[in-house]
């Protein structure tokens, strides 16, 4: 599998390290309750198919959200953590 | 019809005609007083059970594909009793009781081989830990013994004693872990389910899952609808899939595990060996071929297949633990779809639906566990308790933080595993 | 038998070998199935279930049955086909899987038991007594089974792993591959060809057909030369395309020295990992043998194989051959073996309508229903329209059609297509992203097809590749024909082999369907069928239509298995090359590394890094000696130890304490500039994730330690809280690890020591315990930190790593002046336990702040990382098992780590376990064992009796549950 940093470009993914839903992105208030913090951290849509997950480019330091398909592994795009969060 | 080595004389006289299918096609009925979703080693065990042990026979298990077409059937098939955390510890232990006698109970051979299962260390500290975790198993009952440098030797001279990058400083002893014939443990139970009149029925997918007013009334399936007052979803690989079906989000992603099996050689591996300073572990099959695996190839993925990185990986620990096998060639790679949970450890559980069960989240130890999620899930199933011995395995320990078994010490979030 | 003159090879150059010890003699570009049929060889291996004597049937990386050993000693290559080893000059080649000989071979008794041993029977039987599967049927199946053997050696031999780019990679050198790369070359695309075959040309190689009026391989040697002549053109000879993997990844496994004596610097093999933008498989197809009764005997072939042996190695196969084939294809076999004057006994074409011709005698509609010969052919019975009629023939080339080598297509879970007018399986379109398809591969079979096919799909490409292309000019061909009537069993007495390598015969399948192994995986895993080395590359197709007929399917309904990687079997020292002994993993050295080694101590593995056990001098007999000796040097008068391996990261910018404050459960943003701070880091779930020092080196910049073990996670987290949770936070981060070398010199003449050696003199006033700073030594800039994990008076310096030896050797050298010295790994623990500061053994991923005590550095003022799960009730149960300091009280003065708990009078079962030991050390301070550990509502039980149980050691020892901190624990030498 090959995903593009968009820092460094195109590369293998053994230069990743791997993350999880990019759900992880939207990091709960520190009160918003067991609900939504169980959701954050345990509970996952898990698709089959379409998804966003995160990468970090272990050579550069970037966290990418890597849009892929759980069953193709097509990657459709990437961006940086840090702009998507923005 | 019963199986035995008379069976198989009679039968080669006259030429095999007599052999009957080993479990009928039925159509599916309207109703069923349960269903299991998921004819792989877990429900067809699940079945098995709710018959043998609780006398329920108005059972239907329903699969999309063929039957232990899942993990069952492509996984390196070890069976061990060998976790330390309590809910873990005493669930493994009685699942290898099952083991132990599972080919009288099926009459028939799974060719279950416990060959030993050594787990090796590269330092002090995870001696200190595989210390902690074999007192822990004798504490439960089973068995373990510490191997130092010179007794994995002796069990083990082909290693690399002297060039190793990580070198062996000894090794856990589990004389009671082998190996069994994966196909064999999906069929065995299929056969048993099928012979006490269970409904085994392939090409059925469900396609929804009937609730009224928080009970589970039904499915709907590509072959009909089907009633029944208790359904268990048993599909770790599509767990999330199939509870979607229910409204559920569970804790659980899935992954890619790869594994590898060689070209024929004469016997040269006679144990079950892993390694500890990367994912490797090994056994040689009955038929010849070195059978091994890794660690997960760390994407959320349901391609039943992977990449070179963790092929790659797994043959660097391989020569640097064992350059004896350098010149075993490959034959085939597989991957399997693996339920992981953040913790690591699995769920057998019910639901908020009245009568809709969880059977789930196995991560890459599925295989060793079939007969005791069987047992413990029909229990739950037929009585409404859990199992004593798979009583921890709760879907909500993670919201609680009660009852978290992380045997890897890496975390509870997902991915760490 | 050589036929003088004829075939590619030059027949002058003579190669000697040997075949189970009898010298032989080939020929320069023999493969060792050339050779071995040259000199008459028939019987090559026995096979795998019932040890029937077995020949060479194909002429590829295909053969199922000519598996031999190579090679003697830790050399030794076991199942290594013939059909692909080329010869060199004392090759060394044995028969495998037969005891004594391949002659007498005494478990061809299976072959006798043969009716008792059907598909699957062993799971019908050895269950009884239950304890006879281990002791008696499963050891004596093993040594039955496998084929080759390792040598039980370590691999003596190099192997190599490579990374290639291209534009296009063309899999297959055959006509389409060729046209292929051309077009693509021309295009002014990057291209890599790459054939597993020893020579480029696929079967134009191997046929008499013509190309633009030459023959076949001197066209090929002319496109080759063109090929060659390109920069753009990589040629990639012994080259086996084994997988294709997401985003135009590719496995090859190149065989570099497998045809030459060994070479000193030539690895065996090279795994590539290529990558390509797009790819075009042009691997060809695979000829099916026909399952008609006693189908394996010696000297039947494929038809293909037959045409290899005689065209292009010049050995005829047989001296009476047969052909018994399906289609027209298989003719070709007859007109060239007549024309190199090979005697025909006769050709048998299924096809009732099928026009033959020739000098031979021909039976068409007819069908050969059995063989005879048990060491090698000699007669076949042939059912023609006048009756059945014995023939006697010494070779029979079979035809049941081809099959496209799809396999690669499928390895991305795509499913072939059939294709009822070639009977056949044949890629599906886009199956592999980015590989397209030429030629045989894809169902085109004629050379004419071929030729213009790869210049098209490689036109195709290029133009998707923005290149302007025109497919290379197409030459003239042969464009016969494809046709071929179905033909997938003869009915017949005798057993109709499928599977040949695992034995697999028509009645096999038929019993699996009756069993209702119907579906088409339950059939290939009850039977074996295709799960040989083969992978059923000469089977599964007439498999399936055998078991679709048995369940009255059509093929499509049926299904195929699933072809996964390799395409053929790949050594594990290829794709593991570089890893035997210590390439494994990097070793990362300290600065100290050398001067630490050069007095003795052992080394020992922390991560990736070595760090010294300790420093034995004369005299010592045990590693304790040395041990209590380097604690007394600390905790007398001062030692030294390189700190270097702890993770050292530099955080800068207006946000810097802010970021700490939201990484670490306590507060940095309090902190005063050159003053440094503990620090506990929680991961998201509420877990100890890490500890270690943080320092205030000024307003906006800090450097903060990890331990050595978590470094990379640490880095990876902070990074991660950076980009993903508060890309808000104005902050840079940094690994400084490599950058400073940094030693703690630790005991109460450390400042004595140091100010020794510093510009400045320090004090108590100036650097006070926590203090941090900038220092120079000898006008080298270094930084100051006055911490201590000894819990001693100490300091940590740390200076440019390219000062780190000379600044080791010199702390060193002062601290023996001052009666003390260097210190390894196990003082260190001593130090630490003595002190109760924890390590990963504590923080071992399931404990949380409240189980080691430190539940107030979860900073209620502020949120931080894992604060919110860190609060779920599971995570704060007093029940929970906190940790404690344990000491020896009754017989038993020991103390060992992974032992449990219990309570003194318990039974040591699971039910009553109330935790264990995570670390241990003697401490010489105290003269007596200390433990840490954990324990269920330690904090609350300090001073009870509890007992300690190893199992595994089979120590038993009653301890007292302390304050984990054993030594000085009002803290006051810390600060002297």
């Amino acid at each position: 599998m090959r995903l593009t940093c968009p820092v460094c470009g195109d590369r293998d993914h053994r230069e990743f390290t791997y993350k999880g839903d990019a759900v992880m992105l939207d990091r709960p208030a520190p009160d918003a309750g067991t609900d939504a913090w169980d959701s954050y951290l345990h509970l996952r849509d898990n698709p089959c198919g379409d998804t966003r997950d995160l990468w970090y480019h272990d050579p550069c330091g970037a966290w990418v959200v890597v849009e892929r398909n759980t069953v193709t592994h097509a990657v459709t795009g990437t961006a940086l953590a840090s702009e998507a969060k923005r | 019809m019963r199986y035995s080595g008379l069976q198989v004389l009679k039968e080669g006289l006259f030429g095999q005609k007599g052999w009957k299918p080993v479990w009928r096609d039925p159509a599916p009925k309207s109703e069923y007083d349960i269903i299991i979703i998921g004819g792989g080693g877990h429900g067809l065990s699940t079945a098995y059970y709710l018959a043998k042990e609780h006398g329920l026979t108005n059972i239907a298990v329903l699969e999309k594909g063929y039957l232990g077409g899942g993990n069952v059937g492509r996984n390196t098939t070890i069976v061990r009793a060998n976790y330390f955390l309590p809910g873990n510890s005493e669930f493994y232990s009685h699942s290898l009781k099952l083991w132990e006698t599972l080919e009288q109970d099926l009459n028939y051979n799974v060719m279950h081989s416990q060959r030993g299962l050594i787990n090796l260390f590269h330092s002090d500290g995870q001696r200190d830990a595989f210390v902690r975790r074999g007192n822990a198993m004798i504490n439960q009952g089973d068995d373990a013994e510490l191997l130092d440098r010179a007794g994995v030797r002796k069990h083990l001279p082909y290693l690399d004693f002297d060039n190793i990058r990580f070198p062996v400083y000894g090794g856990l002893l589990h004389r009671r872990g082998g190996t069994a014939r994966h196909d064999a443990v999906a069929w065995g139970y299929a056969r048993g389910a099928d012979q006490r009149g269970v409904d085994l029925i392939q090409n059925c997918e469900v396609t929804g899952i009937d609730i009224e007013n928080g009970k589970v009334r039904g499915v709907q399936t590509t072959r009909g609808a089907i009633r029944a007052k208790k359904v268990a979803i048993v599909t770790a690989g599509r767990s999330g899939q199939v509870a979607a079906l229910a409204g559920m989000r569970l804790p659980i992603e899935s992954h890619i595990l790869q594994a590898f099996v060689t070209e024929g050689l004469k016997p040269v591996i006679d144990h079950v060996v892993s390694f500890g300073m990367g994912h490797f572990y090994i056994s040689q099959s009955d038929k010849g071929g070195l059978v091994f695996g890794g660690d997960l190839d760390f994407y959320s993925s349901y391609a039943s297949r992977g990449n070179l990185p963790m092929k790659e990986h797994v043959m660097d620990a391989a020569m640097t633990l064992m350059p004896i096998i350098g010149k075993a060639k490959v034959l085939r790679s597989w991957g399997g779809i693996m339920d992981m949970t953040p913790d690591g450890s699995p769920i057998i559980d019910k639901t908020d639906t009245e009568g809709l069960f969880v059977d789930c989240g196995w991560c890459y130890g599925g295989f060793k566990a079939v007969p005791g999620s069987g047992f413990s899930l029909a229990h739950l199933i037929a009585t409404g308790n859990h199992h004593a011995p798979a009583a921890r395995y709760r879907l909500d320990r993670f919201r609680t933080g009660y009852g978290i078994m992380d045997e890897e010490g890496k975390g509870s979030q997902h991915n760490l595993h | 038998m050589r036929l003088t003159g004829k075939g590619l090879l030059d027949q002058s150059r003579s190669v000697p070998f040997s075949f189970d010890g009898v010298a032989m003699s080939g020929v320069e570009g023999d493969t060792l199935a050339s050779a071995l049929l040259a000199n008459g060889v028939r019987v090559v291996a026995r096979s795998f279930k019932y040890h029937r004597p077995r020949g060479i049937l194909a002429a590829g990386s295909e053969e199922p049955n000519a598996l031999v050993t190579i090679g003697r000693g830790a050399e030794t290559d076991p199942n290594v086909r013939a059909t692909v080893q080329e010869l060199y000059a004392g090759l060394d080649a044995a028969s495998q899987n037969r005891f004594p000989s391949l002659k007498f071979d005494l478990l061809a008794v299976n072959d006798l038991a043969a009716p008792f041993l059907a598909a699957g029977f062993y799971y019908k039987t050895f269950m009884w007594p239950r304890s006879f599967w281990e002791k008696l049927y499963e050891p004596f199946i093993r040594r039955a089974a496998g084929l080759g053997a390792l040598s039980e050696q370590h691999n003596p031999d190099r192997y190599e792993k490579a990374f290639a780019f291209c534009d296009v990679l063309v899999i297959g050198a055959g006509p389409s591959g060729l046209m292929a790369a051309l077009t693509a070359a021309q295009a002014g695309l990057d291209v890599i060809l790459a054939d597993e075959d020893s020579r480029m040309g696929g079967r134009l190689l191997s046929e008499t057909h013509e190309i633009d009026g030459k023959p076949g391989h001197v066209w090929v040697d002319e496109m080759l030369d063109t090929l060659r002549g390109m920069d753009n053109v990589r040629l990639m000879t012994r080259t086996t395309v084994t997988g294709a993997y997401d985003q135009g990844t590719y496995g090859a496994l190149e065989r570099v020295s497998h045809h030459r004596a060994r070479t000193e610097g030539l690895p065996r093999e090279c795994f590539w990992r290529i990558v390509a933008k797009r790819s075009i498989l042009c691997a060809g197809a695979l000829e099916r043998p026909v399952a008609f009764p006693n189908n394996d005997r010696p000297g039947i072939m494929t038809a293909n194989a037959v045409r290899s042996y005689l065209n292009r190695y010049g050995v005829a196969t047989g001296q009476a051959v047969s052909i018994f084939a399906n289609n027209d294809d298989a003719h070709r076999t007859a007109h060239d073996l007549a024309a190199a004057g090979v005697n025909i006994a006769a050709v048998i074409d299924s096809r009732a309508d099928a026009q033959v011709s020739g000098d031979f005698p021909v039976y068409t509609g007819a069908q050969v229903i059995g063989s005879s010969g048990r060491m090698g052919l000699e007669s076949i019975t042939v059912r023609h329209a006048g009756g059945t009629r014995k023939i006697r023939t010494d070779c029979l080339a079979m035809s049941g059609g081809w099959n496209p080598t799809v396999h690669m297509t499928c390895h991305m879970n795509g499913r072939p297509t059939w294709r009822e007018d070639i009977l056949s399986f044949v890629p599906t379109p886009g199956s592999v992203p980015g590989m397209s398809v030429a030629g045989a591969a894809n169902g085109s079979f004629s050379t004419a097809a071929c030729l213009a096919e790869g210049a098209a799909v490689a036109a195709a490409v290029a133009s998707d590749l923005g290149k302007k292309a025109a497919p290379a000019a197409t030459p003239k061909a042969e464009d016969g024909a494809y046709r071929l009537a179905p033909l997938w069993m003869v009915e017949g007495k005798g057993r109709k082999w499928l599977d040949f390598q695992n034995d697999v015969h028509v009645k096999d399948i038929d019993l699996a369907a009756r069993e209702n192994f119907r579906s088409v995986e339950h059939m290939k895993r009850y039977t074996t069928q295709g799960m040989a080395p083969d992978q059923g590359k000469n089977s599964n197709v007439a498999a399936l239509a055998i078991l679709a007929d048995a369940t009255g399917r059509g093929i499509p309904e049926t299904g195929t298995t699933t072809f996964r990687p390799p395409y053929v079997p790949v050594s594990i020292a290829s794709m593991g090359a570089g890893s035997q002994g210590k390439g494994f993993a990097p070793q990362r050295l300290t600065t100290s590394h050398h001067a630490a080694v050069k007095r003795g101590a052992p080394m020992i593995e922390a991560g990736l890094w070595y760090r010294p056990s300790y420093f034995p001098r004369d005299g010592e007999k045990t590693w304790r000696e040395s041990c209590d000796r380097e604690v007394g040097y600390v905790r007398n008068a001062v030692g030294i130890v390189d700190a270097s391996t702890l993770g050292k990261i530099d955080i800068q910018g207006p946000d810097a304490a802010a970021f700490l404050d939201f990484v670490y459960s306590n507060t940095f943003s309090t902190l005063k500039v050159g003053r440094a701070r503990y620090g506990l880091m929680l991961r998201e779930d509420g877990y100890v994730m890490d500890d270690g020092t943080t320092a205030r080196l000024g307003e906006n910049h800090y450097v903060m330690t990890t331990t050595t073990a978590a470094a990379g996670e640490v880095m990876r987290h902070l990074d991660w809280v950076l980009q993903g949770l508060r890309p808000d936070f104005d902050v840079q981060i940094v690994s400084v690890t490599e950058q400073w070398a940094q030693f703690a010199v630790a005991g109460p003449k450390s400042r004595e020591l140091l100010n020794g050696l510093l510009d400045t003199p320090i004090d108590g006033e100036s650097f006070p315990f926590m203090a941090c700073g900038e220092v120079s030594i000898g006008g080298i800039g270094g930084r100051l930190f006055r911490i201590s994990f000894s819990g001693e008076h100490a300091y940590e310096i740390a200076i440019p790593a390219r000062y780190g030896e000379s600044l080791y050797t010199l702390l060193v050298a002062r601290a023996e002046e001052l009666g003390g010295g260097p210190y390894g790994m196990e003082a260190l623990n001593v130090l630490r336990i003595e002190k109760g500061f924890i390590t990963h053994s504590e923080i071992h991923g399931r404990t949380t702040a409240f189980d080691i005590g430190m539940e107030r550095m979860v900073s209620a003022k502020k949120d931080c990382v894992g604060k919110t799960m860190s609060e779920r009730p599971g995570l704060k149960d007093p029940q929970r098992e906190q940790l404690v300091g344990l000491r020896p009280v009754g017989a038993v003065k020991q103390l060992t780590a992974g032992a449990h708990l219990f309570a003194e009078k318990a039974e040591p079962v699971r039910v009553n376990d109330e935790g264990y030991i995570t670390s241990v050390g003697y401490s010489p301070t105290l003269e007596t064992y200390l433990g840490l550990g954990f324990l269920k509502n330690g904090r609350a039980r300090h001073g009870e009796r509890i007992k300690m149980v190893d199992h595994l050691r089979g120590v038993t020892a009653i301890c007292e549950v302390c304050d984990p901190v054993a030594f000085d624990p009002e803290g006051g030498r810390v600060r002297g």
